[in-house]
């Protein structure tokens, strides 16, 4: 089986590892949809989707009332739905942007997965850690950064092309807050590099190297960064928030004003794509957070995985790292949830008053003072 | 422009300067007859100069069924039904407001069974519509969970409603000169159980919202109505209250015996969202104050008064028994309660406000004219000097915090 997939040709190689990332991360955008809605009831103490139940698969003795409960089928049917439904577009868009807008923001959220870590690996051969990546690069935050922001053209197309009042709104709060969140968040990850990189020439961006870092033995090596830089975690969490438009910072959709949002105007499968896109954005964002200062795919602050998955086969190993990896990203999407259902909305100058005047100035202060303080262990 | 508003921040009022530099244009946008925040189908034309409502005109009428030409056309008791339709998160309410309308005009003493009864049922409908007005204000902030919780705790009251009028919606309780049904058995111990549980819960609903920085920055210095405009505009109910005015019927002008009971008027001190919000939170609490004294000195007797031959429908078993009853049971149907000739309004404090009914008799069973002086219409009148000059959110907020039903504003 690998032998086989060694023999394939490079391209098919990874042709075929990015399907099967896409075709993990768009179930994952599926189940938290699914998640949303169950953890909304749980929140509110109702049932949530408990009632559909398919063929066959809903009559299975055990599993099925188990899925049924769940609200499997739900998800099922409204996915069908989706895609079964009428494409209607409404006559006064533009239609190559109107179509083009839901594209813009699924491509992005599910590139940057690419240059993500979602595991690790033993290799015997040269008994080191390796990450399980699509693409280990050095410029890694970087591409995802770069990347990730590109979502951006999703909404302000759709505000745009729409030619309809409510999203335009939506679309221009869009364009300024993610803007603006932008900064803060690239700031705050400045201090965990400055931390990572020794002077030197073979300095990385890579998520990878991050997490090395945060596995090494001792007090200070083994720390997770969240207890080191407590407010670059805090920084980037709230720019996380207001970059993937997730309430309180739901400005470009908030229903209670803007009806819709940026999506007013759209509807049956192009609407869902705009929900894959977002949940999808939000689970790399998860992600990335749990790379940069939660120790990866160490299960415990102090507790590098490496030591753990030395003697286990190479399959177990990965499964393992691959794991604890997901299992703190949806915590977070948990979070996530949990956040959207207990707070209320800011309004929009609000959101960009924190954005300017309280996080952007927390995020550079943290910057300089992790300069100093780091060039100065660096000379002791 | 000669008047100078208030605009609500710095970067506003930079904004303001430069579109006075720079020709800008206004954008107009529709907010409702269909929008998530506008409860029901209440137009409003913005004007806006960026997010910034340049000018607000409110358009009515979309809910309008000619409430006050249909109650011309047909008994007092008839219409009955129709007062459900006003303010219909507090039926009962209006119901009892309409009957003692008509029986101020019959000059007619209800027995002390009843005044406890539409006491009971209307502080029971003030917490219902206030809960209702609490959740649909979470939903205007962006907070759903609140919106879940309070309808949960409404749902009990409407299941004590069906147990007591038979429908949980359109009550249709009151009748001219008592009540439809006596009280079930054990219903009040069942309404005073519902008395001490939902206190705490109610605490912790409004916990959610009371002391969250992003709520008081929503709510706070949002939507200031000062005490002056507020009489002006003729403002009543918990958004009267909010400016300051201590202003409440049920001390002012008691009726239904209200003078008897203890409590508490909550007035703001800004008059903004926030007060307003307060307002109606300390107000469930003081109703269910009130509930637990009628309950707890609940008089016997009839639920209905006995004088009220020509106008109260006697009971079916004498119908069919007794020749004159027969007789009067059909005259009250076909011709209506006979009504002397006169003019009377009665008024009284509704969950949204003061509903009023102004009744012109030229004698018979049906009103000669009927004008309905519904609360939320003269709450929604400040709309425009409100939202002047505020951001597109804040109109949101303010509208919610109105707590108005277009069913009584269009009647």
């Amino acid at each position: 089986m690998i032998e086989l997939y060694l023999s394939l040709p490079i391209w098919v190689q990874a042709s075929l590892k990015g399907l099967i990332a896409i075709g993990l991360i768009i179930p994952i955008a599926g189940a938290c949809s699914l998640a949303e809605r169950k953890i909304s009831a749980w929140i509110q103490g109702r049932p949530g989707p408990n009632r559909a139940r398919a063929w066959g698969l809903g009559y299975i003795p055990i599993l099925g009332p188990i899925l049924q409960r769940l609200g499997v089928f739900h998800l099922m049917a409204d996915g069908a739905k989706f895609v079964f439904k009428e494409d209607v577009v409404p006559g006064h868009v533009n239609k190559f942007y109107y179509y083009l807008a839901p594209l813009v923001a699924l491509v992005p959220s599910l590139c940057t997965i690419v240059v993500v870590p979602f595991g690790a690996y033993f290799d015997a051969a040269t008994e080191t850690l390796k990450p399980l990546i699509l693409a280990d690069v050095d410029v890694g935050i970087l591409a995802v950064f770069a990347i990730g922001s590109l979502s951006v053209y999703s909404l302000i197309l759709a505000g745009w092309a729409s030619n309809s009042k409510y999203p335009f709104l939506g679309g221009v709060r869009a364009s300024a807050q993610l803007i603006s969140y932008e900064l803060s968040m690239t700031l705050s990850v400045i201090p965990v590099f400055l931390w990572v990189n020794a002077p030197g020439p073979e300095a990385t961006l890579s998520l990878f190297a991050v997490v090395e870092s945060q596995s090494q033995p001792g007090f200070w090596g083994g720390m997770w960064f969240v207890f080191l830089m407590p407010l670059c975690a805090f920084v980037f969490l709230v720019s996380l928030f207001a970059e993937t438009n997730r309430q309180p910072f739901d400005m470009p959709e908030s229903e209670a004003d803007l009806v819709g949002g940026f999506h007013t105007e759209y509807g049956e499968f192009k609407w869902s794509i705009f929900f894959v896109a977002e949940y999808a954005h939000m689970t790399i964002g998860s992600g990335v957070f749990v790379l940069l200062f939660l120790g990866g795919w160490n299960p415990l602050p102090w507790v590098p995985l490496e030591p753990l998955i030395a003697g286990l086969p190479v399959w177990l190993g990965g499964l393992i790292g691959a794991s604890v990896f997901l299992g703190k990203t949806f915590f977070f999407i948990f979070l996530f949830m949990w956040v959207r259902w207990t707070l209320p909305r800011f309004r929009y100058d609000q959101v960009m008053k924190l954005g300017w005047q309280k996080l952007l100035p927390i995020a550079i202060a943290n910057v300089i003072f992790y300069a100093l303080a780091i060039a100065l262990i660096e000379r002791a | 422009m000669a008047t100078e508003f208030n605009v609500p921040d710095t970067a506003a009022k930079t904004a303001k300067a430069a579109s006075q530099e720079f020709e800008t244009e206004k954008m107009s946008l529709a907010m409702g007859p269909s929008h998530p925040s506008t409860h029901g189908v209440l137009r409003l034309q913005l004007e806006l100069d960026g997010e910034t409502v340049t000018h607000c005109d409110p358009v009515l009428g979309y809910l309008h069924r000619g409430d006050e030409k249909i109650a011309e056309n047909m008994t007092y008791n008839q219409f009955v039904p129709y007062t459900d339709r006003l303010d219909y998160l507090a039926p009962l309410a209006n119901n009892a407001a309409y009957a003692a309308a008509v029986e101020k005009l019959a000059n007619l003493e209800v027995p002390a069974r009843v005044q406890a009864i539409r006491v009971i049922t209307s502080e029971m409908a003030r917490v219902s519509s206030h809960l209702m007005g609490l959740g649909a204000y979470g939903i205007d902030v962006g907070a759903w969970s609140v919106f879940l919780y309070s309808f949960t705790e409404r749902e009990k009251l409407y299941t004590l409603f069906e147990e007591l009028t038979g429908a949980r919606f359109t009550t249709s309780y009151s009748r001219i000169g008592g009540v439809a049904r006596d009280v079930p058995e054990g219903w009040t111990d069942r309404v005073l159980a519902f008395c001490d549980q939902f206190p705490p819960i109610l605490d912790e609903i409004l916990k959610l919202l009371t002391r969250n920085k992003i709520f008081m920055d929503r709510t706070v210095d949002v939507g200031v109505i000062t005490a002056k405009d507020a009489v002006a505009y003729g403002l009543s109910g918990p958004n009267l209250r909010g400016s300051g005015v201590k202003s409440d019927l049920r001390k002012d002008r008691p009726y239904w015996g209200y003078d008897q009971y203890e409590f508490e008027v909550p007035v703001g001190s800004k008059g903004d969202c926030y007060d307003r919000y307060l307002c109606r939170g300390e107000e469930m609490k003081q109703s269910i104050r009130i509930i637990r004294q009628a309950i707890a000195k609940f008089p016997a007797g009839d639920y209905y008064a006995k004088d009220a031959v020509r106008i109260f429908a006697p009971k079916k078993d004498k119908v069919l028994t007794s020749m004159e009853e027969l007789i009067n049971n059909f005259m009250i149907v076909t011709e209506g309660p006979q009504m002397p000739a006169g003019e009377v309004y009665f008024e009284a404090e509704n969950p949204k406000g003061t509903l009023g009914f102004f009744i012109v008799s030229k004698g018979g069973g049906v009103p000669w004219r009927l004008k309905i002086r519904g609360p939320s219409f003269c709450n929604l009148s400040i709309l425009p000097k409100v939202c002047q000059d505020e951001l597109v959110s804040d109109v949101v907020s303010i509208l919610g915090s109105l707590d108005f039903v277009m069913g009584e504003c269009d009647r």
